[in-house]
């Protein structure tokens, strides 16, 4: 039997003998966006989480163990947010092909859990039908009870129960009221719906007009409009006040994103440094400890350097969401970013993006529009990542001297750094402008953003979508750049001399610089930029530590005898030129495995990484022939 | 909605609208409500709602899957739909309709046709409250 991995023989027939013993049943939760769906299924599964992607697409499927009061668990489904179940977008065709057992990656869901707003019960309900016409036992899930209660809705449960032929639950996900209806359908025998009446699935209206007639049989008394919602509104959507308040949190998330860069990233390298010279203390000079402080140490270093950012970001992204106001930026930001051909959805991931790509690209998941969500990923890596940082105040500090240019306001050196800031910027807008217009032009799917009620964001979920992200970051990005860093290593250290490893210029990894060498020599660039090159391709901070390895010091971004050692191998229209390199070429290997995985596939990412390459090179050598 | 039904020819839009929904922001589109000639015609679809404002809908005139994903989210004909706040510059503006706020950019708003509330579906006939 397809579709049926745990019992066999059931095909059609409908189940007759519940085994109570069985351990693993699997549900799957369902439900429209901002019901509260994902709310809840933390509730249930609480840190028994498991985040992966449905194979192929984009859609990320979210697993996790329920544990009933009676020791039993069930195997649970996050279902993307769907309005129906007729399979137009990605994220239908996975929830459909899911609940009727079509894919082959994922088991057939015993039951389902569909969870509802009550207070949109009406429209909410339209979701219902299709999904009772599965026949799949389903407890329909009244989510937000105390918001129904508070602002004075009302219905009869056992009436819609009666109407659905379902068991029905009031409850409360973000309090936790209630749950003890749903552990019960997950622990009970789970009946087969019987609805006294469905309707056309494909006629709209129709389906509307059923659920109109349903919730009126269950005497459902719709809420007042939440009146904090409005007055909210009515500020953050002011006007004047909306743009400024807008510009304002946009700030702050930026701000503490840099703020917060510098010290977390002095402290975990510090953390490392205690480690590595314990490590050096315990094990003795061999190759082993070699690997592990040169390539294992800084490799994971490099990456780990970048988690709080990660984590800061993902903690604003979570609260902005949750609370509502993400959806009120997205409207504000929505006509700015239609000039270049976005909307206003890729305003954050874009803002994101100034810190790292890696999660910026992921949090472009809450874009519906395929295309427009291809293009945001594609424009990501252009916004200046706080890995260029370093890479940029190294050369500037090296090449630049510090003179005041306006007053005690703006220095050369942070004019110099702002002009590369405007400088990817220009190209994400300039590229975007030209996917938008050709190979990405959206067809006329109309704009769409459900405005949801302000909410308090719970710490639980918050939580939980911190401790993903930091598992997704460490496990797909720590692998890649470690086995980089491991590798160049080991380049660096053949062939051997004597036993001992070679000069840097005659090793593995200086051959391939030199190997390069008439490729960059355009560019103002000469062997040792070049190995530099090739390592930042893994991170684009690592030419620095590369550089120091090469120069033979400590690739410290201040140290001024690196400076003093960079003067001797560029000249200043070289140093130019790697300025602009660094910031238009698609350096960082986690940015690439990342785009793969979001994208589905290689396409993408080697387009981008073709693109951006391009795009360096011809800027550099540009940049090199415009300063002698 | 605890807002009443409106006076469908615009005549007094700005006023006597729910308190949360004040005068509406500077814009200058609504000039055919204007003058007394272009109180026969009401606003054929939702982008000539101003805040406050509310219509019947009457038909979407968009391809079949764009038009049944703005029915999911309770643009039925026959739906009441009421202009809300927007982002500066009055686009896109949110629309409250079965218990839900859209917001919907100006290009699709203008494929909305409304007509006035009360009174039967017949297609911009001149009519007087």
């Amino acid at each position: 039997m397809s579709g049926c991995s745990d019992c066999h023989g059931c095909g059609t027939a409908p189940v007759l003998a519940f085994p109570a013993a069985t351990p693993a049943r699997t549900v799957a939760v369902i439900g429209p966006p901002n019901s509260g769906k994902t709310t809840l299924f933390n509730r249930l599964t609480g840190l028994r989480q498991k985040v992966a992607n449905f194979p192929g697409v984009t859609v990320e499927q979210h697993t996790g163990v329920a544990a009933l009061p009676d020791g039993r668990t069930v195997q649970l489904i996050d279902l993307p947010g769907v309005y129906s179940l007729s399979p137009r977008s990605e994220d239908e065709q996975i929830a459909h092909d899911v609940l009727t057992g079509q894919r082959a990656d994922t088991a057939k869901p015993e039951a389902v859990l569909l969870v509802l707003d009550s207070t949109n019960l009406g429209r909410h309900l339209m979701l219902a039908a299709p999904i009772l016409a599965l026949g799949l036992p389903t407890l329909v899930i009244l989510n937000m009870a105390d918001d129904l209660r508070k602002r004075g809705g009302k219905l009869d449960l056992d009436a819609l129960a009666a109407e659905l032929g379902a068991p029905v639950a009031l409850v409360s996900a973000r309090r936790g009221e209630g749950l003890g209806q749903v552990h019960e359908f997950l622990a009970g025998v789970m009946p087969k719906p019987a609805p006294k009446e469905l309707p056309v699935l494909q006629d709209v209206p129709k389906c509307r007009a059923w659920a109109g007639k349903v919730s009126g049989q269950a005497a459902y008394r719709p809420p007042i409009p939440p009146k904090w919602t409005r007055r909210l509104d009515a500020v953050f959507l002011h006007p004047v006040a909306g743009p400024a308040i807008f510009l304002v949190v946009v700030l702050a998330v930026f701000q503490t994103i840099f703020s917060i860069a510098d010290p977390s990233k002095d402290a975990i390298d510090r953390l490392l440094q205690i480690s590595g010279n314990w490590i050096a203390h315990v094990l003795p000079a061999s190759p082993i400890r070699s690997l592990l402080l040169e390539g294992v140490w800084k490799g994971v270093g490099s990456v780990i350097a970048f988690l709080p950012q990660v984590l800061c970001l993902f903690l604003f992204i979570g609260i902005l969401e949750d609370s509502g106001y993400l959806a009120r930026a997205a409207l504000i930001a929505d006509r700015t970013m239609a000039r270049v051909g976005l909307q206003g959805k890729s305003f954050i991931p874009l803002l994101s993006a100034y810190a790292c790509a890696v999660p910026a690209i992921m949090s472009t998941r809450t874009i519906e529009n395929k295309r427009d969500r291809i293009a945001t990923i594609l424009i990501a890596p252009f916004m200046t990542c706080s890995a260029r940082l370093p890479v940029y105040a190294l050369i500037i500090a090296a090449f630049i001297p510090n003179q005041p240019l306006v007053g005690a306001f703006l220095s050369t050196r942070t004019a110099a750094m702002v002009g590369l800031y405007a400088l990817g910027f220009a190209m994400a807008v300039a590229t975007a402008r030209v996917l938008k217009s050709s190979v990405l032009k959206s067809g006329r799917t109309p704009f769409l953003l459900e405005m949801p009620s302000y909410r308090w964001p719970t710490v639980q979920s918050i939580g939980l979508r911190l401790l993903d992200r930091s598992k997704v970051f460490l496990r797909r990005a720590g692998t890649v750049i470690l086995l980089v860093t491991v590798l160049l290593w080991g380049m660096a250290k053949v062939p051997a001399h004597n036993g001992h490893a070679p000069e840097i210029a005659d090793s593995l990894a200086g051959a391939v610089g030199r190997t390069i060498e008439p490729v960059i020599k355009p560019l103002g660039f000469n062997w040792k930029i070049g190995i530099g090159l090739i390592t930042s391709l893994a991170a684009r901070e690592t030419i620095i530590a590369t550089l120091g390895t090469i120069y033979g010091m400590e690739g410290d971004e201040n140290s001024p005898g690196l400076q003093a050692a960079l003067h001797h191998d560029l000249t200043p229209g070289g140093a130019f030129a790697l300025l602009v390199f660094f910031a238009f070429a698609m350096q960082c290997i986690s940015t690439i495995a990342v785009v793969r995985r979001e994208t589905g596939g290689w396409k993408w990412p080697a387009f981008q990484f073709t693109y951006m390459s391009v795009a360096a090179y011809v800027g550099a050598f540009i940049a090199a022939h415009l300063i002698r | 909605m605890a807002k009443r039904p409106r006076g469908k020819t615009g005549k007094n839009r700005g006023s006597a609208l729910d308190k949360n929904f004040g005068l509406a922001d500077t814009e200058t589109k609504m000039q055919l409500s204007g003058n007394s000639a272009a109180l026969e015609s009401f606003p054929a679809s939702l982008v000539d709602l101003r805040r406050g404002d509310a219509a019947i809908l009457d038909g979407i005139d968009l391809p079949r899957d764009d038009a049944r994903r703005l029915m999911e989210l309770g643009f039925l004909p026959g739906a009441r739909v009421t202009a809300g706040m927007s982002a500066p510059g009055g686009d896109p503006r949110v629309f409250q309709v079965d218990g839900s706020e859209i917001a919907l950019r100006r290009e699709t708003a203008r494929r909305l046709r409304v007509r006035p509330e009360a009174g039967p579906a017949r297609d911009r006939d001149p009519r007087r409250g």
